[in-house]
């Protein structure tokens, strides 16, 4: 394969630190080594490469920047954010999992778990000894995750919880899942344990987006669990919300990764192409597709880079994230569609990046918010009138 | 034991190389470096040599101040400490005027045994670990492909035109390292993190004047662009048609 090329229209590259490129290239190259060999047979079989789970974390990606104690690497979170461009790059499912593994697993630990369930989870996720999910949405409730239905009673010294989640990544390998459910009327946030009576994660398959990725209903009938496996400090809508932040974050980068991957496949293949006795990048309709592209992306990696900065000094705003995440998705799904075109029939192969991409991006579009949700977000930010219902 | 591994910053192979507008050097706008293949390799050595014997591994590098990117980067694959030499134009000395200055740091250092890379993947010369070795007085093993140490001796076999030879030698000794010795370990981030406020100190570099200096840069004449004729068991009969009327290799 011809070596990866990413744009760097703007020498951003010398806005990053040492031990931020460090961190960056050391995924690069696991991705480009480790994975890309792997990525078409799986995303065609419809799997994950679980193989490639202990490599992972022995690289450090999951939770990359919790604190050493809880076998995190104690990162910052621009480096975290490179983290998933890279992984973006080789393909939106492998981000996916490990974006759920680090921001919707380890974060609602971390944050709102006791000491001793942070003991006990957190070292085994980020080695990758326990995979785990996050259970939210359901089949009547995605865009507005407060209407749901899933409910928790308290019975003794148990919890008993009764509901569906639907589309929830890495459910059926999952050796925890993070469900959000009523008590009381209020959401909180459980941990269930696989093999607990009455709890299955049936895959749901014949998905033609993020193939490369696990995605699972969650059954939940009279599951009984210990009340020890309540987040004591998940209170309400915003708990899970403040994973979907980080989440987010992590996705605002990541689409950037796939839609960098796209330029690097549909530039290399322009000029190389002769389409009427000469390239394809020197006529001017691709040169228009490409100086678009091109800033469009520049314009990604600015807003990416200034928002993990806003975040290392604690600065960054759930409303900047959406904005953040919906540009980013929204400028990826483009690229990725005029890249695809200009590849021609090439662009509908396997064989080829760019197909893959588009089709993984239409999920990473839609999951933590889809754009119209992070317009009305951004709208409410602006106006102060919320216009969700 | 003192270890010590001699590494050099290179463009990175995704760089698109261009000559500069004095003809004589790259164009160095926008190129990202990193170290040479075989370097990763030599420091492999080192690492898993101290692992044995143990000891401590010095990377030494001779280049600019961002060199310690480089030298941070192995450092976070197990090596002990780095070190600079710093030149910013280093990619335009010559081995022989390398090989003194790294010679004069290995002394000080009092290591017992060096690791190269056998080249280069800049500049080919593939000369820095033999003079190295000579100004030094020591055992010079080149193009190993499998060692074993000792505290005070080694053997190695090396892979030459004519097969692969044993040899052995006494300590001190300069070993250059080909592929097939090891399989280098990837840096990961834990590893990162704890050697990112390590200082690495930097000193300049013994200055020493070039006795091979380069007049020119030309690059190799560009490759024909290729094409795709057709895709499958379809496309046969334009391939071959291609291949014998407009390769002629048929
Ligand atoms: C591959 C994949 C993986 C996923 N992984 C997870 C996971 O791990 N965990 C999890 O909990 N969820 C996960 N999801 C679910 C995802 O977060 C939801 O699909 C998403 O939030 C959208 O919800 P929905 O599908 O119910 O769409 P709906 O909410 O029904 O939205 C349908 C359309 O209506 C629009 N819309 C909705 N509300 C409004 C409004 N107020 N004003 C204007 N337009 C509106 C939307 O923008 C959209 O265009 C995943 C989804 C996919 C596809």
């Amino acid at each position: 394969m011809e070596p990866y090329r990413p744009l760097d229209f703007f020498q951003l590259d010398d806005q990053y630190s040492e031990d931020e490129r460090m961190v960056r290239d050391t995924v690069r190259s696991w991705v480009t080594e480790r994975y890309l060999p792997l990525c078409m047979e799986h995303f065609e079989n419809g799997t994950f490469p679980m193989e490639t789970v202990p490599e992972l974390a022995e690289m450090g990606v999951f939770g990359p920047t919790l604190p050493a104690e809880y076998g995190g690497a104690g990162l910052n979170n621009v480096a975290a954010g490179l983290i998933y461009q890279e992984l973006e790059r080789g393909d939106s499912g492998l981000r996916s999992f490990c974006s759920v593994q680090g921001a919707l697993v380890m974060y609602p630990i971390f944050s709102m778990g006791s000491e001793e369930q942070k003991r006990h989870w957190l070292p085994k996720l980020a080695s990758g000894k326990a995979i785990g999910c996050f259970g939210l949405t359901e089949p009547d409730f995605g865009s507005n995750p407060g209407g749901m239905l899933t409910v928790a009673k308290k019975d003794g010294k148990n919890f008993v919880l009764n509901g569906r989640k639907m589309w929830i990544t890495n459910g059926t390998v999952s050796d925890v899942a993070v469900v959000w459910a009523r008590l009381d009327g209020k959401i909180r946030g459980f941990l269930v344990e696989k093999g607990t009576p009455g709890f299955s994660a049936p895959e749901q398959k014949h998905k033609f987006s993020l193939r490369a990725s696990v995605t699972s209903e969650l059954v939940l009938e009279d599951v009984r669990i210990p009340e020890s496996n309540l987040l004591p400090k998940s209170e309400g809508l915003k708990a899970p919300l403040s994973c979907l932040t980080q989440a987010r974050y992590g996705i605002a980068w990541g689409a950037l990764g796939a839609a960098l991957s796209c330029f690097d496949e549909a530039l290399r293949y322009s000029k190389s192409r002769i389409v009427f006795d000469k390239p394809l990048a020197g006529f001017q309709i691709p040169q228009k597709k490409l100086a678009d592209m091109a800033t469009q992306i520049t314009l990604g990696q600015m807003m990416a880079l200034h928002m993990g900065r806003l975040k290392d000094q604690d600065k960054l705003t759930p409303q900047h994230v959406s904005m953040g995440k919906r540009n980013n998705c929204q400028l990826a799904l483009d690229v990725a569609r005029v890249c695809r075109d200009m590849l021609g029939a090439n662009g509908i192969s396997l064989e080829y990046q760019t197909g893959r991409h588009m089709v993984n991006l239409e999920s990473v579009n839609t999951y933590e918010g889809t754009y119209d949700i992070h317009t009305l977000a951004i709208g409410q930010e602006l106006t102060g009138i919320p216009a969700f219902r | 034991m003192k270890i010590a591994a001699c590494i050099k910053r290179v463009p990175t192979t995704e760089a698109q190389i261009k000559v500069g507008a004095d003809g004589k050097s790259l164009d160095t706008t926008g190129l990202q470096y990193m170290a040479s293949f075989y370097d990763e390799i030599a420091v492999e050595e080192a690492i898993k040599t101290k692992e044995k014997l143990t000891g401590d591994v010095t990377v030494i590098t001779i280049g600019p101040s961002d060199a310690s990117k480089e030298v941070r980067e192995f450092m976070a694959r197990g090596a002990d400490t780095g070190l600079v030499l710093k030149d910013d134009a280093w990619h335009a000395r010559d081995a022989r005027s390398t090989a003194k200055a790294l010679a004069t740091k290995v002394k000080a250092l009092g290591a017992q045994v060096v690791f190269c890379g056998k080249v280069a993947t800049d500049r080919d010369n593939a000369a820095v670990g033999p003079m190295l070795a000579t100004y030094l007085g020591w055992a010079c093993v080149t193009d190993v492909v499998s060692l074993a140490l000792e505290n005070d001796k080694g053997t190695a076999k090396r892979e030459t035109e004519h097969g692969v030879e044993t040899v052995s030698f006494a300590l001190p000794a300069v070993i250059t390292v080909s592929k097939g010795l090891n399989e280098p370990r990837r840096p990961n981030l834990k590893g990162i993190m704890a050697v990112k406020a390590k200082p690495i100190p930097e000193e300049p570099c013994e200055a020493v004047a070039n006795q091979a200096v380069v007049n020119k840069v030309e690059q190799p004449a560009p490759r024909k662009a290729g094409r795709i004729v057709g895709e499958g068991a379809a496309a046969v009969n334009a391939l071959v048609t291609a291949l014998r009327s407009e390769a002629g290799v048929l």
